[in-house]
């Protein structure tokens, strides 16, 4: 579960987020849209303890973000805009080195297992910089979960995708066990965030704007809403 | 945003009462003035020192003093903000850490300066490879680097937070510099702290009226240091005040 | 390879026991610089940092091979400059040793964090759940290597270049050592720092050479006395001077690394 209280951050003068409220429960997949600019990358970034927020408190599980940092980043996965992998290495020698960092108990079966779960078993021996961007976005999810994360932030994780690879994204995400994770992802795709989630949110103006079930709003309805936020920034 | 405009109202509002800044500025005025004259006139000759030339370039010294103690005394205030700074995160010291560097740096420079004049006719070269003259350069290149270093950095966060980190390291490596450079070799004279050394030369006993004077000219350049110190944090309030109006302006 | 253990393995395996595990391993009253799972496990994870640094210069071999064409030029041009003789050699010798190992020391430095910047993977490394200072020992370690494997070149070379017997090898060599770990341990610090400005490496030198004008001049003292064969009373202050650096920087770095890197 993810506990999100007044949370503000400024960057230098200009503030982005002026206190955000938001409340993810265990198991919710939310969907999280807002203009660009609006924030939505700064949030991950303190849920993933990446970033210091400027007041106000993150909280896992109960636990304090603030009070507990090194610990609880053990329970947390991000996939970013960028791969966060070495070009230089292989997939293998990538994913061994991040599961040393985590603790990963039997690494090299763990390793095959989210390897092949993203169909890149087979590959494992070639250095990141010869792969596709799907590729090497389906290796970033692979990082992102190899460590079994509770939770799992995904930040765009469909940018830079072809039309192809991000229609494949719901199929990888089911097949690395979205279901059983709590979930907060943003996404400019206002179809494949109502479609992939089962909360939508919409982050506006550095605070909440919008937040309602996937059963009680339909696309057309999310995308008349969506314009109000965007626009009205 | 919230903060920090409330922390300049703040300021604006408390120097109400009484005006520090006029004050300091009129009494460090009237106390240079008076270090002035007590340095070239009321100040008797160094008895020691025989040519003319020598006499007069050692008056250079009841300001070349105070600079570097000012130099050093401004680094010192501008580790300890930082150190505040990376404790608080307060802004506030960001502000003294980076006035305190600047005026630091410009009496630093005034050592530089007024160094070669004094040690032209006395020692006969314009510069030495003295351990004091080589760690005040040295110090005097490490602030520059913190300038530099705030130069290159656009976010304001990380702007202060390396500057921070790159004073406290910067002040922690100047007494071992110094130590460093003191074992490499010295000639300088030395009239702070006498000592035995046998190869300074040009240095002068320090006795009645020439120990008043240096230590009054201490005195007023600390309070002209504070009065400076006033001011550029004062401007430096202003300047982000100002800026954060016109990200207000931009971003609504 | 397996580096489970008993104190290691409290990763989740299903969501259901997550609360237990997090209560057992993350008391927060106590968060503390000591990492989970002690002394061990923090020095794995320093070692996986080397570790997955020297896969990836084995693999290119671009910075290793450029600092090592680097020093040798510096050598040769030091040559040209002062004209080396017979007569002014030990003079210059110490000298010229540790500008090359300063200045392709510095190549490295300056390259050695922009490798995590550029796929984001520095952001990768502070999500892991390991203090912040791990990082800063592990590439600090993978620098004082990567130094290590140029000097372990450029040592027998300037034996041979300098005229110098074969006998002073083991003395200099742990001179380097203590030199390239001062130079290295405010390196790692200020290379993390010079990879987030505009100016990129260009700001490195400007930043470090003050700073390290204590770790030059005591290893060239120190130096020029193994190679005139001085008594060891006469240089060990400088040797108490370059081991007390090192051990200062090396604990401020320790401290200021988690303000650097934070965002």
């Amino acid at each position: 579960m993810i506990e999100i209280r007044n949370l503000v951050k400024t960057f230098g003068r200009r503030v982005v987020l002026r206190g955000v409220n938001l409340t993810i429960q265990e198991g919710e997949f939310v969907t999280l849209m807002g203009a660009n600019g609006a924030g939505k990358t700064t949030l991950m970034h303190i849920v993933a303890n990446l970033s210091k927020p400027t007041a106000g408190d993150v909280f896992i599980n109960g636990f304090r973000l603030a009070d507990a940092a090194s610990q609880l980043r053990r329970y947390i996965g991000l996939v970013s805009h960028k791969t966060l992998l070495y070009d230089d290495l292989t997939a293998a020698q990538n994913l061994r080195f991040y599961a040393r960092m985590y603790d990963v108990p039997q690494a090299e079966e763990r390793i095959e297992t989210v390897l092949r779960q993203v169909g890149l078993w087979g590959r494992q021996h070639d250095p990141v910089r010869t792969y596709s961007r799907g590729m090497q976005q389906r290796l970033a999810i692979a990082r992102a979960i190899l460590h079994n994360p509770p939770i799992l932030l995904l930040d765009e994780p469909d940018t830079g995708l072809d039309q192809h690879a991000s229609d494949m994204l719901g199929k990888l995400l089911h097949a690395v066990g979205v279901s059983q994770r709590t979930i907060l992802m943003t996404t400019h795709n206002l179809e494949r965030g109502l479609s992939l989630g089962n909360r939508v949110v919409i982050l506006a103006k550095g605070k909440i704007a919008y937040d309602a079930r996937r059963e009680a709003v339909s696309v057309d309805e999310l995308r008349q809403q969506y314009y109000r936020y965007v626009t009205a920034n | 945003m919230a903060t920090q405009t409330a922390v300049s109202e703040q300021k604006e509002t408390t120097t109400g009462g009484f005006d520090w800044g006029l004050a300091l500025t009129v009494v460090s005025g009237v106390l240079m003035l008076a270090a002035l004259f007590m340095a070239l006139v009321w100040a008797p000759d160094a008895a020691n020192l025989k040519a003319p030339a020598e006499r007069a370039a050692q008056r250079i010294f009841y300001f070349h003093v105070p600079s570097a103690w000012i130099g050093f005394l401004a680094f010192i205030v501008a580790a300890g903000a930082s150190v505040m700074y990376l404790v608080t995160r307060r802004q506030k010291w960001d502000i003294w850490a980076l006035s305190s560097v600047e005026i630091g740096v410009a009496f630093f420079a005034m050592v530089m300066l007024s160094g070669p004049i004094w040690a032209k006719p006395t020692w006969n070269v314009w510069w030495t490879w003295d351990p004091r003259l080589t760690i005040s350069t040295i110090s005097w290149l490490l602030y520059i680097g913190y300038m530099m270093l705030r130069g290159a950095v656009d976010n304001p966060d990380r702007q202060a937070r390396f500057a921070a980190v790159y004073a406290i390291i910067a002040a922690m490596s100047i007494p071992i510099n110094w130590m460093a450079i003191r074992w490499w070799r010295t000639i300088h004279p030395a009239v702070v702290l006498p000592g035995n050394n046998s190869a300074a030369q040009g240095g002068f006993g320090m006795t009645g009226s020439i120990a008043t004077t240096l230590i009054f000219c201490v005195v007023a350049f600390t309070v002209f240091y504070a009065a400076l110190m006033y001011h550029r944090i004062k401007l430096e309030n202003l300047k982000r005040r100002v800026d954060t109006l016109r990200q207000k302006i931009l971003y609504r | 390879m397996n580096c489970a253990s008993s104190t290691t393995a409290m990763l989740p395996q299903t969501e259901l026991n997550v609360a237990e595990s997090v209560e057992d391993t993350a008391p927060p009253a106590q968060a503390t610089a000591v990492p989970p799972g002690g002394i061990a496990a923090y020095a794995r994870k320093v070692l996986a940092i080397v570790g997955k640094d020297v896969a990836a210069e084995i693999r290119t071999k671009e910075m290793i091979s450029a600092m090592v064409v680097f020093s040798l030029l510096i050598i040769l041009i030091f040559n040209f400059a002062f004209d080396l003789r017979a007569e002014n050699l030990n003079t210059v010798a110490p000298g010229v040793l540790w500008v090359s190992i300063a200045f392709a020391g510095m190549l490295g430095l300056s390259r050695s964090f922009i490798l995590e910047l550029d796929r984001g993977v520095l952001d990768g490394l502070l999500l892991t759940p390991v203090d912040r200072s791990a990082i800063y020992f592990g590439k600090m370690l993978g620098n004082v290597l990567f130094i290590g494997v140029v000097e372990v070149i450029i040592l027998p070379v300037f034996v041979i270049l300098f005229n110098q017997s074969a006998s002073a090898l083991p003395l200099l060599v742990g001179v380097v050592v203590l030199g390239t770990i001062g130079f290295a341990s405010v390196g790692t610090l200020f290379s993390a720092m010079a990879v987030h400005t505009r100016a990129r490496e260009v700001l490195l030198p400007i930043m470090l050479f003050p700073v390290v004008i204590p770790v030059m001049l005591s290893a060239v003292r120190l130096t020029s006395g193994i190679l005139d064969r001085l008594p060891f009373e006469d240089v060990s202050h400088w040797l108490v001077l370059l081991i007390a650096f090192d051990a200062i920087f090396i604990a401020a770095s320790f401290m200021l690394f988690e303000y650097v890197v934070e965002e």
